[in-house]
């Protein structure tokens, strides 16, 4: 299990990005974080992956406290960070150097299968679209079977359809996975939240911290057009727009529901 | 180009090869062209010298600067020369390779280094290198040593600031890869910054080079007894013009040659580069 106890941290600017965050995530669990610009959305996720460290509280992972890169913990970041020089298979095998040749060209094989890019193991990434090196970038992560993959904007820069073909990827691969990873997702958009999450956690900055918990537990797979799946939207909105100071009652959420979602990020 | 643009609709594997043949022979006719300049030049003075235009004594037309090289190799001259040139400058170019890696490496990768060797290293660096000849004759004496370390001088400074820069400029988001993937120091060096620089670290090999090819001449003019430098001043000296266009004609082969030596024994290893001449060239 993942917890976050009562974790703070403040930059040497001075900003306070985030105060007395406390979560725990469930293993398997899909939690989704939204919230606006500068909530400290990012801090959360670095500090979680042990890139950074926090400045007050604790990260811990089935009771040992994260303060480095650990092994059980992977990150997908919004740009795919693919290594230029090293070709799509020897990108996904990265994280493998301690495995024998053998063993990892077949893990990385079966990594390629599963994210459908079996026939691009050969090519540099500049060869890639920016779809395919996202792919790419999840399959590097998930290869050494980490129980938490943190992911911060993963599908932004993509366009609507590809970024809906990846919601419904990614959750693919996280229901084949044995076992389950936990995935914690950072989004910007509410339509991606209602797709993946189980729960939906609202932030609201100066200093960043959780304002409102949200439950999402539709069964999957979530049918987008559905009525329980447009009433999680409108929670979501809604708690973003009260996050901000803005109010707008949900009643009238019909017709403001687009102009939210384009206005509150 | 016809031809080409059929076969395309027929077979793309026959496409493909008549596209391979278009780009060679593009490239073909690229240098045809820029070559016609210079053989056109070459031709109308060799044809105004046979025609009595001009004596051609102080400008001497193409066949007698071929027969002078001819001669200079049958007689075993120019590999004396030209051998005796390449091991110095093989030696000073080693020489500011190693100490312009190093120093390099060592202040693009510490901050603290860097503040406290950089500012003296540019001051240096400022100097014009010749000036430092007549302290390095004192120092090393007129033989082998000072040139070499002339020639060192002029490479040290493009591969030290070629390396430095490079590193400095490593994404700083490709390093958290390698640390999300927990890879220790020397692990971190090997795969990601070693690979990220090399690209740069061969153009600062290569202008390094450029400028020991330089100071080579330099050196050799300040006195030797042989090398391709000697064979400037002693065809200045004996009035050989011939044998002075000689000695440069050997000077542009062999500085052509080293260049190329190292953009293909790198190529291999930048096959992944995303440039824009990569992608013109059609890899
Ligand atoms: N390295 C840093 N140094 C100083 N301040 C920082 C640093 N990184 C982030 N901040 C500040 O901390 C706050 C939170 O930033 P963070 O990147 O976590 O926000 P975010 O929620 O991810 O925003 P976005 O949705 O725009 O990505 C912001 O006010 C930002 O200016
Ligand atoms: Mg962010």
């Amino acid at each position: 299990m993942l917890t976050l106890e009562h974790v703070g941290k403040t930059y040497p600017n001075n900003v306070r990005a985030l105060e007395n965050v406390s979560l725990s995530v469930m293993p398997g669990e899909i939690l989704v974080i939204v919230g606006g610009s500068g909530c400290g959305k990012s801090t959360l996720l670095r500090a979680v992956s042990g890139l950074d460290n926090p400045s007050q509280g604790r990260v811990q992972l089935d009771g040992v406290t994260i303060t480095a890169p650990h092994e059980k913990i992977g990150i997908v970041f919004q740009e795919p960070r693919l290594l230029p020089w090293l070709t799509v298979a020897d990108n996904v095998g990265f994280g493998l150097h301690h495995l024998s040749a053998s063993e990892r060209r077949q893990r990385v094989a079966h990594a390629l299968e599963r994210v459908g890019l079996s026939d691009k193991a050969k090519v540099w990434p500049r060869e890639l679209s920016g779809g395919q090196a996202q792919r790419v970038a999840i399959a590097r992560a998930l290869v050494p079977n980490p129980e938490v993959l943190l992911l911060d904007e993963p599908f932004s820069a993509l366009d609507a359809f590809t970024r809906a073909d990846l919601q419904d990827h990614l959750l693919s691969l996280w229901a084949d996975l044995k076992p389950t990873p936990t995935l914690v997702v950072v989004t910007h958009d509410v339509d991606e939240a209602a797709v993946l999450a189980d729960r939906i956690v609202v932030m609201r900055p100066h200093p960043g911290r959780i304002y409102e918990e949200i439950a999402a537990d539709l069964p999957r797979p979530r049918d987008r057009q559905s009525a329980a799946f447009d009433f999680v939207k409108r929670r979501v909105l809604a708690a973003l727009d009260r996050s901000l100071d803005r109010n707008v009652s949900v009643d009238d959420r019909d017709t403001k529901a687009e102009t939210g979602a384009a206005m509150w990020w | 180009m016809s031809s080409a643009h059929m076969t395309m609709t027929l077979d793309p594997a026959s496409a493909a090869a008549a596209r391979t043949k278009a780009v060679r022979s593009w490239r073909w006719s690229r240098a045809l062209l820029g070559l016609m300049l210079p053989v056109a030049l070459a031709l109308l003075w060799e044809f105004a010298v046979r025609a009595g235009f001009s004596n051609g004594r102080l400008v001497p037309p193409p066949s007698v600067i071929w027969n002078t090289l001819v001669e200079l190799a049958r007689s075993g001259e120019l590999w004396v020369h030209v051998r005796a040139t390449v091991a110095r400058v093989a030696a000073g170019f080693a020489l500011g390779v190693v100490a312009g890696t190093l120093f390099g490496a060592i202040s693009g990768y510490s901050v603290l280094s860097r503040r406290l060797l950089d500012p003296t290293l540019q001051a240096l660096r400022a100097i014009p290198s010749i000036a430092w000849v007549p302290l390095f004759i004192l120092w090393f004496g007129i033989f082998e040593q000072s040139k070499i370390t002339l020639i060192a001088v002029g490479v040290f400074f493009p591969v030290y600031l070629g390396v430095m820069g490079a590193i400095m400029s490593v994404d700083r988001k490709i390093v958290e890869v390698g640390r999300v993937f927990r890879l220790s120091g020397p692990a971190l060096v090997r795969r990601i910054l070693l690979p990220a620089v090399l690209p740069a670290y061969i153009v600062s090999l290569r202008s390094g080079l450029g400028l020991g090819w330089m100071f080579v001449v330099a050196a050799e003019l300040l006195g030797a007894s042989e090398g391709l430098g000697f064979l400037l001043i002693d065809g200045q000296q004996l009035g050989k013009p011939a044998q002075i266009v000689a000695a440069i004609v050997t000077f542009a082969v062999i500085g052509k040659t080293t260049d190329w030596i190292i953009a293909a024994a790198s190529a291999p290893f930048l096959r992944w580069e995303d440039r824009f001449s990569a992608r013109s060239e059609g890899a």
